[in-house]
């Protein structure tokens, strides 16, 4: 038998249940998409039941309907545009006036529409009483009870929801603005009808509406459609709109949201009976002590010190297995393999360039770990409440503060961490700036060139790059706000939702879309870069083209051994220091190395010359392989950051002046492949493009300007 | 009078919120309409934002925008 199919629109209030009502019914299977051409999440899924097929979409949570947010505008064109056979709006009972506000707009725009009054276990405890028959005979929708984290209701809701679309005389009611705004909604709507202005779709009574709000997005598809009509719309609605300011000495924006709240006001005092319990809440009492004036900000930044903790030091363990697992894979394959480039490819370029991408996935999993936990239990708010002054000043919002912190530690959740930005400009703003926060894999570059060039102050001089790092920051993110993203930074009005104990299974699920979301999107595109990197630096191959005979010179070394001339382990060290040579040379000859020397010119007025070039560009990759890159170019093996023969001879062929510039420019540009893959997943082409050239211009200028005037005192 | 001007722990009713456009708007669709009663609860530790209840939840919003809302006492 074929099941018929169905489409449920799920949206409701954000923080009122609604994704634990989602994960009820789709339970495992469900998919993360992007609604096309924003970077609103899209969840949906389906369930097989009674008979039906049914898909549900989680539509993104919102306050209204009106074009103030993405999220508003994506959910009503979802209604409009793809016509889901019914509406479920989850509904927070402990806050039914606010909650219902949303619900009325569905009402205006006629879609078939079911109530779930959610967490209903908390309004009988908390003594408010519902006569929701009658409640939901005003509203003409089905209202159900439901309790998301406990998963009951679940089957009630789909039964309920089922019968109202296979209702065929369901009533529609219709919400009244009184009389004036009434006649003037008519009058525009025969216009709109006789013009045939935009199909009609809704209604051209819910287009006059929104109209008469001046609904930005509505205006504009109105010019759009309209042609010659539209001069005279216009006119008709500013004619309204001056005639109703006029009598109701208020904007109509302002009579219709009073309407709409007064029609709930009237619903609830018919069906509501509230006995009012005088008692503090228990969200104020916790709020008491964690928005506290004098132990608010200690506890935040002790939270905050515990968060990055967890997130690097925890992670570090199994980041350690993965890097270990991934090295014994590699030896694994070069065992089995013939030498070569096949082998080369394989392990340096492909296992070398997951590995990459693999081993901040821990990283990532307990990062959305503690901003879902965060987020679930209410305190995220509460974090922008306390911070929002600090980072407003500098152009950010309240919440940026979380990513940016992050960022310290790793620049890949950093940028996937200003998800939690729901403004666009913010969200922007906040990943541009923060890969100027020292992650934890430049690190080891500034290890190497302190000690180095500054042994002695090595920690004062890494130090001062962090905060030169923030200061540029803070700076940059002004200086955005005035150019690039200009406006009025995005207004702060939130909701402080009541404290909530999450659940277990929400946050892990979140957790897990994250992660996939990074692993699969991140790991296809790093893998292409990785293999490309690889070619860069194999070809062309040196071959036959070294500037010695090495040969000869092993072939020595090895006559010399025999001899008895050197002991075994001079032998080896020869050995070792040929092999670094021919390296260094090979590294030389191939397309990095030309580049590196090709664009020499370009890093000269910084004080650099072809080699820092090269490691710069093999930064790319991600920065800590600028160290292993060094140690390639200045003929060393298996070097890292504390190697002694490596700073010895870094230190011998630059002044401190270099040095530290190097450190700056590495600072501050772009922090690695894997990091712009994340970036243009969240952000898109252009501002990854944006991201990679003014971090460039940036960090060429800084180092400019400091070694044109360092070497003016040296 | 507006709504930056009042202490923490007191209670005022809403007259009318000034100005257009987006924030405007907002303050609508959240429940801050004309005759609402709400309570400033407390001041953010820097100074800013407040934090508000309004048709029974915690609503906060910074000084500039609590300018735009014009409140009586009660």
């Amino acid at each position: 038998m074929k099941l018929k199919e169905i489409t449920i629109a799920l949206a409701g209030n954000p923080n009122s249940g609604k994704t634990s009502i989602f994960n009820n019914i789709t339970g495992a299977r469900q998919h993360v998409g992007n609604y096309p051409g924003v970077t609103v999440e899209k969840k949906y899924g389906n369930v097989k039941y009674k008979g039906y097929k049914i898909n549900v979409v989680d539509l993104p949570g919102t306050y209204s309907l009106t074009a103030y947010s993405e999220d508003e505008v994506v959910a009503r064109n979802y209604i409009i545009n793809e016509n889901p056979d019914i509406v479920v709006d989850i509904i927070d009972s402990s806050n039914l006036e606010r909650n219902l506000y949303l619900a009325i707009q569905f009402i205006e725009l006629g879609v078939p529409l079911v109530l779930a009054f959610n967490m209903s276990d908390m309004t009988k405890t908390s003594g408010k009483k519902i006569n929701i028959k009658l409640l939901s005979k005003l509203l003409a929708s089905p209202i159900v009870e439901t309790v998301g984290h406990k998963n009951k209701g679940t089957k009630d809701l789909l039964d309920a929801a089922i019968s109202h679309i296979e209702n065929k005389d369901r009533e529609k009611i219709e919400i009244k603005y009184g009389d004036e705004v009434e006649n003037e909604l008519e009058e525009m709507s025969k216009i709109i009808e006789d013009k045939k202005i935009l199909s009609e779709k809704p209604s051209s009574r819910w287009i006059s509406l929104k109209l008469l709000e001046q609904d930005k997005e509505i205006i504009d598809k109105v010019k759009k459609e309209a042609g010659e009509a539209y001069s005279e719309i216009v006119h008709r609605v500013n004619k309204s709109i001056k005639h109703l300011s006029n009598i109701l000495r208020d904007n109509p924006a302002t009579v219709i949201a009073d309407s709409r709240y007064g029609f709930i006001r009237g619903a609830l005092t018919e069906t509501h009976k509230e006995t009012e319990t005088g008692k503090v809440s228990v969200t104020d009492r916790i709020d008491s002590i964690l928005t506290n004036r004098i132990v608010g900000i200690p506890i935040f930044t002790v939270l905050m010190w515990l968060m990055f903790q967890f997130v690097f030091k925890v992670g570090a363990y199994p980041m350690d297995w993965i890097d270990m697992g991934f090295g014994k894979l590699g030896d694994l394959v070069s065992n089995a393999m013939p030498e070569g480039l096949l082998q080369s490819l394989i392990v340096d370029g492909i296992i070398g360039g997951l590995g990459g991408v693999i081993i901040f996935t821990p990283n990532i999993i307990l990062l959305f770990l503690c901003i879902a936990i965060l987020e679930d239990s209410g305190y995220m708010a509460r974090a922008a409440f306390i911070m929002d002054r600090a980072m407003h000043k500098i152009g950010l919002h309240g919440k940026s503060f979380i990513p940016m912190l992050i960022g310290f530690g790793c620049t890949i959740p950093s940028y996937m961490g200003s998800r939690i930005l729901e403004n666009k400009k913010d969200r922007l703003i906040t990943m541009h700036v923060n890969t100027f926060m020292s992650c934890g894999a430049r690190l080891p570059v500034y290890i190497l060139l302190a000690g180095a060039f500054f042994p002695q102050i090595a920690g004062n001089v890494i130090f001062s790059i962090y905060v030169i790092g923030i200061v540029m920051a803070i700076l940059l993110a002004k200086l955005l706000r005035v150019t690039r993203f200009k406006g009025e930074s995005s207004p702060f009005v939130m909701e402080l939702p009541p404290y909530r104990v999450p659940t277990l299974k929400g946050v892990l699920l979140h957790t897990w879309e994250r992660t996939w979301l990074y692993l699969k999107k991140a790991g296809t595109v790093i893998l292409a870069i990785s293999i490309l990197m690889w070619i860069l630096f194999t070809f062309p191959m040196i071959g036959e083209n070294y500037s010695k005979d090495y040969d000869a010179e092993v072939a020595s070394l090895e006559q010399s051994l025999e001899s008895n001339e050197i002991i075994e382990e001079e032998y080896e060290e020869g050995i070792i220091k040929t092999e670094a040579m021919m390296g260094a040379e090979q590294l030389a000859y191939s397309a990095a190395g030309r580049i590196g020397r090709f664009i020499e010119p370009v890093f000269e007025p910084l004080g650099f010359d072809w080699k820092l070039a090269i490691a710069s560009i093999s930064g790319i990759a991600a920065k800590e392989v600028v160290v292993s890159t060094m140690g390639t170019l200045y003929s060393i093996q298996e070097a890292d950051e504390e190697t002694e023969s490596l700073r010895e001879n870094i230190a011998s062929e630059y002044n401190p002046l270099i040095g530290y510039n190097f450190m700056l420019f590495t600072l501050l540009y772009f922090p690695c492949m894997a990091g712009m893959a994340v970036f243009r997943r969240e952000a898109g082409w252009k501002e990854m493009l944006f991201q990679i050239g003014y971090t460039l211009l940036l960090a060429w200028v800084v180092s400019f300007v400091v070694f044109q005037i360092g070497r003016l005192f040296i | 009078m507006h709504l930056n001007e009042i202490k923490p722990k007191t209670r005022c009713r809403i007259v009318k919120i000034l100005g257009s456009g987006g924030i405007y708007r907002r303050l609508l669709d959240m429940g801050c309409i004309k005759g609402e009663e709400i309570e400033v609860v407390k001041i953010a530790p820097l100074g800013d934002p407040i934090d508000i209840t309004v048709k029974g939840y915690h609503l906060t919003l910074r000084k500039n925008e609590a300018k735009k809302i014009e409140v009586e006492a009660i």
